[in-house]
């Protein structure tokens, strides 16, 4: 007994020299964590970090605007780093008087957010150095994509839409402001729907109208996986340039609109898709 | 005094024999509500962690920082909630059974979930647009105090418009309620439109129901509203007896039936409006426990309604442990849990009392 109670006085005071249990709420934090080689220090995670395939062997918190105080307390984190909207409220403030620190990280879906999002988290992991040199080979990648970019399309931008799903024959596109239309100028395209913000239902003339030049989608979860001639036989996309050429790109949600390091991965990616390499 | 070896058979038990055994079953479920309770305070996703502490407690008499806030800051305010949101619902639903005489009826038959479901929904997603200084000052309150308003508001309405020359038609009000109900559907969808990813994620886990971020000033705050409801509800025992047997005979018994109806109305505005404001949908609570009484005791309302209180409260604590340790760390919301939990038990319900019950 009197042993029992040594070690666990130990497992709680143990942890205050060195953060070294902590616990990533949001893919992009914990993708960041990982890739600056910290992520034997993490205890756990929350439900959207999935992001090297070893973050999924962590316990899972739940989603992150849904965390349960006591269940991330059982986990006695010494450090919480989170993405901007981790919540709800009551759970912060019970994780606040239990004197947990936690940090959070503005979630802004562009380079300069995503730079400092690397700044935050590797200030908060003790490893600015890392984090900096992190943060310049990302930028670097970013550069070449945009140089690219540059080069090839003069004048002529490509349209994109990006289509979150298309359930039930409605299509859910997305409008200005979200990391969708971030990525799809970074890419070098043009977002072809400015109509409206956020994601929200698209009448089907209106993307007839757009004509978009190629389509992007999430490749999980839900009819995202619907097949790309039934995608390309609905009536709305059936008369656009991206269904003459077949142009549909489907990428993991996380890798795609996350905004961690895979990001300049991804631009480079999509800007081959719509110019070629 | 004879009872029959069936014994179950609640129609054959002369009346005395079955008010003893409905006050026995009282003393019962208190001794199941202490025990619920005490369980519910040892277990949780650290559950292994505030053990140790406590033992450590009682040896040394020295109390852990981190259990404490366990228990007395999440734990306990949690256990409170889960008691008077769990009575509120199961009172509110035999009210309603009673009142319109049909053992389906349910809180929601008066507008106070899609009020208090509007009100919820126009404080997410407006809430942003209010001046930084109310947010700041309403902090985590806004959302259930705007539930609240919102389900009060759509009763007063509801009763206003059945109420004719000082007479409430019930039927009226099951009607209008469902006009009622489409058009709260329909400002809300206006405001899901209106609603970002974020905000929609939290309109679904609010609509699921959960006693997560129970705090001791709600419990403050809903507390009272449903304790006033509960000592009113007593009064209202007899004249819901008189109306099983239909308002006529009601009458001609000396029931105050309009007294009786706003009564009724009353306090389930007061008792569900409180419940829901600070806890969400949670459902079949209200349905479930009071046919679970019907069949063991009988629909006598002097025992029903306490003893609703205390079954409530037990088994919405009980189903609060389930969704804080079947999936931790995470945790699942407690309307699935009462969802999963509580439809099976109602549709044996109905299927027993098939060709017994005309619904």
């Amino acid at each position: 007994m009197i042993l029992r109670t040594i070690v666990f006085l130990f497992a709680l005071t143990g942890p205050v020299f060195a953060a070294d249990r902590i616990l990533t709420v949001g893919g992009s934090v914990t993708e960041i964590a990982y890739a600056l080689g910290q992520g034997d220090r993490l205890v756990a995670r929350d439900t959207t970090s999935t992001y090297p395939p070893e973050a999924e062997t962590l316990p899972d918190v739940g989603y992150m605007r849904a965390l349960s105080p006591e269940g991330v307390l059982s986990l006695a984190p010494d450090l919480i780093i989170a993405e901007d909207g981790a919540g709800p409220a009551e759970t912060i403030d019970v994780l606040e008087t239990a004197r947990v620190p936690i940090i959070f990280v503005d979630d802004d879906p562009s380079a300069d957010g995503l730079m400092k999002k690397i700044t935050i988290v590797g200030e908060a992991l003790d490893v600015p150095a890392e984090a900096a040199q992190l943060a310049a080979e990302v930028s670097a990648e970013l550069d070449i994509a945009r140089a690219k970019v540059e080069n090839l399309s003069a004048g002529s931008e490509k349209k994109v839409l990006f289509i979150l799903s298309t359930q039930g024959g409605r299509i859910l596109a997305s409008g200005t402001g979200t990391a969708a239309s971030a990525m799809i100028e970074l890419a070098g395209g043009v977002n072809a729907n400015t109509g409206f913000e956020g994601y929200k239902p698209l009448t089907e003339e209106a993307v007839a109208a757009m004509a978009p030049d190629l389509v992007l989608m999430m490749d999980r979860g839900g009819d995202h996986g619907m097949a790309v001639d039934e995608l390309l036989a609905m009536p709305a996309l059936a008369g656009t340039p991206a269904a003459r050429n077949r142009a549909v790109v489907r990428m993991d949600g996380l890798f795609l609109l996350g905004f961690g390091p895979r990001t300049a991965q991804a631009v480079t990616d999509l800007s081959e898709a719509l110019y070629g390499s | 005094m004879a009872v029959d070896a069936a014994g179950s058979a609640s129609g054959t038990v002369p009346i005395d024999e079955r008010r003893a055994r409905a006050w026995r079953l009282h003393g019962w479920l208190w001794l199941f509500l202490v025990l619920v309770s005490a369980f519910s305070l040892t277990i949780g996703a650290a559950g292994a962690q505030v053990r140790s502490a406590l033992l450590t407690w009682v040896e040394t008499g020295e109390l852990d920082a981190a259990a404490r806030i366990i228990l007395f800051d999440i734990r306990m305010p949690r256990l409170a909630l889960g008691l008077v949101v769990g009575a509120a619902l199961a009172v509110s639903g035999a009210v309603m059974q009673g009142l319109f005489r049909n053992p389906l009826a349910d809180p929601g038959l008066v507008g106070v979930g899609a009020g208090a479901g509007l009100g919820a929904i126009a404080a997410i997603v407006l809430g942003t647009a209010l001046p930084v200084a109310f947010v700041d000052a309403t902090g985590n309150y806004l959302v259930p105090f705007a539930a609240f308003l919102g389900g009060w508001a759509t009763t007063l309405l509801l009763y206003r418009v059945s109420t004719r020359r000082g007479r409430t038609s019930v039927a009226t009000m099951l009607l209008a309620g469902i006009a009622l109900a489409a058009l709260t559907g329909a400002v809300s969808g206006i405001l899901v439109y209106m609603a970002d990813d974020r905000q929609l994620r939290d309109l679904t886990f609010w609509g699921l129901g959960s006693l997560a971020g129970a705090t001791w000033s709600k419990v403050y705050a809903a507390g009272p509203l449903i304790a006033i409801a509960f000592l009113a509800a007593p009064f209202l025992a007899r004249g819901l007896n008189g109306l099983a047997l239909g308002e006529a005979a009601a009458a001609h018994m000396g029931v105050a039936l309009e007294r009786l109806k706003t009564g009724a109305i009353l306090i389930v505005a007061s008792a569900t409006g409180a419940a829901v404001a600070v806890s969400g949908g949670i459902g079949f609570v209200g349905i479930v426990v009071p046919h679970l009484l019907r069949i063991a005791v009988g629909p006598d309302h002097r025992t029903l309604l306490p003893n609703a209180a205390l079954l409530g409260a037990s088994l919405l604590v009980l189903a609060d442990c389930i969704s804080r340790t079947v999936i931790a760390p995470a945790e699942l919301p407690i309307g699935i849990v009462t969802a999963v939990l509580g439809a099976p038990v109602f549709l044996w319900i109905l299927l027993r009392s098939r060709g017994v019950v005309d619904l």
